[in-house]
């Protein structure tokens, strides 16, 4: 940090009034970050006038210790330690008037273990700061320190392995529908039906919380009734994803505790819960043996468009910070967004032990988790049997593989929806393991799986052609450019 | 009743040189493989029973398969399963897990409910094998 | 961008096809028609055919004299390479027994040969990997009851699909104590041997006279194997012509005095016991190094190029060999 010792400068620096945020020593381009420090990376779009390094520092200041104008009390604090230091400002690719700004923050700022804190600084006022039209914070670089002081995912991918006792394989889900309707004894017919079939999961919506046409316990005494049935009849260990998510914390642990109860493997939350709530429940799951499901309710409100918001990538950090053990994180292929590079640069930071910086994926930073667990990422909406060569080619076998419509609207019933994707599944992993060619061979690996199973048959006769092919909204800033044709 | 154990259990069960290919994918890994069996199949019987030491530092599956066979002799109404380890930073737990015998007949598992108060039950899964003693279970006929 | 063709899948590296050693795409045996009794089979056009011929020739080139070893290496190389045509023509279905044993002194070339013999075993593909896997008795006896079998079958199991090379394999065989665990290990070799679907080919070595009364004394092995190799121990210009290539290959020289004294070293050395051929020709080169480095460091002074690839005189006399005889007949 340069000292400015000069005393007509310094004299500047503390004059009452409105100054640059910049001549305020938000815009330091020598500052080297330290191994401690929380670098941003933001996509800034100053409104007309306004020079990108002093929106820049105007970002800096207004997410660490500036307010508009000169405040003397500043002078009572180290303050230069305090302040937050944007060193960089890039053009973004491609696309005129946004701008990346880099920005440090020392851990000072930061409360341990606490997420609200460090949002509340970071995204608190600044997106809604008059001098620019629009802001997005794209990635996050959290410090080991820092990282430290977070529980991680209550079990992390290797222990929920474990405790399933299933290994080598992605798994598989399903989220019940109708989302919204069903009595209780219809509801949990779904889930033994699909788990007998054989998914090693099913799921609760968002949205099934505890409405008048279902009350959560009376769900939860149905859904486990279907579980435990399913076991009994396949041998393999089965669960539903108990949605506690509720309007206060009292009534989620009320929901939690009967969940555990009842012999519930797994229990499940929105992100519209808040980040404190998030926190809270994964350590009841450590606590009680229940993994945490979370859904990403909501979160496209912030994450979907590039110009204003903040990244699921970094969404995505922060989830495993607050030790969920699933997030739901794109399929590239179904009906949601997800661009396939920036969906891989998610699965990577949710899954990896070391993420390095791969602007190709939307990674501005290196990233490093110190053995903290990896999250289980939940590919689901829109996808199907005949997807499953590239399903496995993409996402490998750490991931949940959710088939909600692919398995209940199977013709000849539930039952056999499940176990059409459970064959697909199984043979392409064998087919995989045995050194076939998923995406070339993978059509000719489901249609001789078919031949010996008569609901994937059906199945893929039903959706085999069925693709959602629309352009993404979020894709990286950063495609490898290939060689200008002469 | 078909148990459903391990990642391969709703295909038919796999021929020795389906078996030999996915210990190739353990092998070309680096992931020592050993065999183990039971005659209880109860989902949450974690530790079957070791036929030997995990086979570190093979280059191809035959040793393996030899392995499996005298398993496969001395316990033929056994499930037997083969496994591959993933010692690697971050992993460090099972990579693989998958049925090569089963018992002829699989008469599966009884589900007790419980009672408690409140409409709540307790539920209990019993594999119907396991009402006799170890070693005289599975025996055909 | 047309989302349903991405190509860059992703997760973990995948691997390449080729793992460790044995992976590489595999050759299999001729599996084609039967041959018509008027077709004609052109042995050199065959491709593999060039691979054991590519192998024959660097074994020429590596392996200084040992003429009768290369002859019966080139002989079993054409037996099966016709046994191979045979079985095209349906003329035979069986695959042929191929253990070997290689006796002779050590430092005379058995490893190098074994390498080579599965490299042709190989290309001609009777085995699935041109690999070696080398034991001694300590590898596959056992120390207490129930040990022996575990680590025999785990030693079969690593060399699997290759060459189980047994070092001086007699050691296995003590008739003078009944309750040796050696006996077990030639027990589930023999099995092992004896397994007609199995491809692993069992190599013996050792000394000639030791594996003699080895063979004799357990008449069910040496039934099974049918292909001998005696390595003679190399003359004496043979074993200079093996230093000079030696000291060749690592950038070294002998200067003239250097010529006489490893000449005057070597026959005095072959009179010593447990001369070990090629071996003791390595040794005494290296340590012969050894003295260089040490007179090289002593001389205080900047080194050319010259200095760094000479060994002379002073480095070969250096050895204990000189210094005994000096002693005794000094």
């Amino acid at each position: 940090m340069t000292i400015i010792e000069d005393g007509a400068k310094t004299k500047e620096r503390w004059d009452p009034g409105v100054q640059s945020y910049a001549g305020m020593g938000y815009w330091n381009p020598d500052y080297i970050p330290k191994d401690t420090d929380v670098l941003a990376v933001f996509r800034v779009a100053p409104q007309d006038g306004v020079e990108p390094i002093e929106a820049a520092a105007a970002v800096a200041g207004e997410s660490s210790t500036a307010t508009w104008t000169v405040v003397w009390t500043d002078r009572l604090t180290a303050n230069s330690h305090y302040q937050a230091k944007a060193y960089r400002v890039e053009e973004v690719p491609g696309r005129p008037g946004e701008y990346f700004a880099y920005v440090a923050y020392d851990i000072d700022l930061f409360e341990e273990g606490s997420i609200a804190n460090l949002t509340s600084s970071i995204i608190g006022n600044v997106f809604g700061f008059k001098p620019l039209k629009a802001l997005r914070l794209e990635d996050l670089r959290i410090p080991v320190a820092y990282a430290k002081t977070f529980q991680g995912p209550a079990h992390g991918i290797v222990m929920e392995r474990e405790l399933l006792n299933k290994y080598g394989r992605p798994l598989l889900g399903a989220t019940i529908k109708p989302k919204l309707g069903l009595s209780a004894r219809n509801y949990g017919r779904v889930v033994y039906e699909a788990c007998r079939g054989g998914l090693d999961f099913t799921k609760d919506d968002e949205n099934i919380n505890s409405q008048p046409f279902m009350r959560w316990r009376d769900r939860f005494l149905y859904c486990m009734e279907g579980v435990n049935k399913a076991m009994a009849e396949t041998g393999e260990i089965k669960g539903h994803y108990l949605n506690i998510t509720a309007g206060t914390m009292e009534e989620m642990y009320r929901r939690a505790e009967f969940a555990k109860e009842l012999g519930s493997v797994v229990v499940m939350i929105d992100l519209t819960i808040g980040y404190t709530a998030i926190q809270s429940m994964a350590h009841w799951a450590r606590e009680n043996s229940m993994l945490l499901h979370l859904h990403r309710a909501g979160h496209s409100t912030y994450t979907r468009q590039k110009s204003h918001g903040v990244s699921f990538r970094v969404i995505a950090k922060w989830c495993r910070l607050m030790g969920v053990d699933h997030i739901h994180a794109g399929t590239v292929v179904g009906k949601l967004e997800g661009d396939p590079a920036t969906t891989r640069g998610y699965y990577d930071t949710l899954r990896e032990n070391h993420v390095p910086a791969n602007p190709q994926n939307g990674i501005f930073f290196d990233q490093d988790w110190i053995s903290m667990p990896g999250v289980m990422p939940v590919a689901s909406g829109g996808i199907h049997a005949g997807q499953m060569h590239q399903l496995l080619d993409l996402f490998q076998d750490d991931v949940i593989l959710q088939f909600g419509g692919g398995t209940i609207g199977h013709p000849y019933g539930i039952a056999a929806g499940a176990e059409a994707n459970r064959v697909a599944l199984e043979a392409m992993v064998k087919a995989r393991n045995e050194g076939r060619d998923l995406l070339r061979e993978g059509p000719d690996v489901l249609r001789n799986a078919a031949k010996i199973c008569a609901p994937l048959e059906a199945a893929l006769s039903t959706w085999g052609n069925v693709t959602f092919d629309y352009t993404s909204t979020d894709a990286p800033d950063v495609v490898p450019t290939a060689m200008p044709s002469a | 009743m078909k148990l459903r154990h391990g990642t391969f259990s709703y295909l038919p069960d796999l021929t020795d040189e389906e078996i030999a290919a996915q210990i190739r994918y353990a092998l070309q890994r680096g992931w020592p493989v050993s065999v183990e069996h039971t005659d209880d199949p109860h989902p949450r019987n974690i530790y079957w029973e070791m036929w030997g030491l995990p086979m570190f530092d093979l280059a191809e599956p035959d040793g393996v398969l030899a392995q499996i066979n005298e398993c496969r002799a001395t316990f033929p109404n056994h499930y037997v399963r083969v496994l591959a380890y993933d010692a690697s930073l971050g992993r460090q737990t099972t990579a693989m897990q998958f049925l090569v015998q089963r018992p002829a007949d699989e008469p599966g598992f009884l589900l007790t409910r419980i009672e408690g108060v409140d409409r709540t039950q307790q539920y209990a899964v019993t594999s119907y094998a396991t009402s006799r003693p170890a070693g005289s279970r599975y025996v055909s006929g | 961008m047309t989302v349903m063709d991405t190509p860059n899948g992703f997760g973990y590296p995948r691997p390449s096809a080729t793992g460790p050693a044995g992976s590489e795409p595999e050759e299999q045996p001729a599996k084609s028609v039967t041959l018509a009794d008027d077709a004609e089979l052109d042995l050199s056009a065959d491709e593999a055919a060039a691979r054991v011929e590519q192998t024959l020739a660097s074994l020429d080139a590596e392996l200084v004299g040992l003429a009768p070893v290369k002859r019966r290496v080139r002989e079993i190389a054409s037996l099966l390479q016709v046994d191979r045509a045979r079985r095209r023509f349906g003329l035979t279905s069986s695959r042929p027994t191929l253990h070997m044993s290689f006796t002779g002194g050590p430092g005379t070339g058995k490893t190098t040969v074994a390498l080579r013999m599965a490299a042709i075993l190989h290309a001609l593909g009777y085995i699935r990997a041109p690999r070696v896997h080398t034991v001694t008795r300590d590898d596959l006896v056992g120390q207490f009851i129930g040990h022996t079998a575990p680590k025999t079958k785990e030693a079969i199991a690593r060399a699997a699909g290759g060459v189980l090379f047994i070092d001086e394999a007699y050691y296995l065989f003590r008739p003078e104590n009944e309750r040796d665990y050696g006996q077990e290990v030639i027990e589930i070799l023999l099995t092992e041997m004896e397994n007609e679907r199995g491809d692993l080919v069992v190599i013996f070595a050792g000394y000639p006279d030791r594996m003699a009364t080895f063979f004799s004394a357990n008449p069910g092995l040496s039934s099974r194997v049918p292909h001998h190799i005696a390595f003679d121990d190399y003359s004496y210009p043979e074993l200079l012509q093996i230093a000079g290539l030696m000291v060749a290959s690592e950038n070294f020289r002998f200067d003239e005095a250097a010529h006489q004294a490893f000449s005057e070293y070597l026959s005095r050395r072959m009179e010593q016991p447990r001369f070990s051929n090629a071996r003791s020709v390595r040794n005494a080169i290296e340590r012969s190094r050894l003295r260089q480095a040490r007179r090289l460091v002593e001389l205080r002074r900047p080194l050319r190029k010259e200095d760094l690839v000479t060994l002379t005189a002073d480095d070969i006399y250096g050895s204990s060999v000189f210094e005994d005889s000096t002693d005794k007949s000094g």
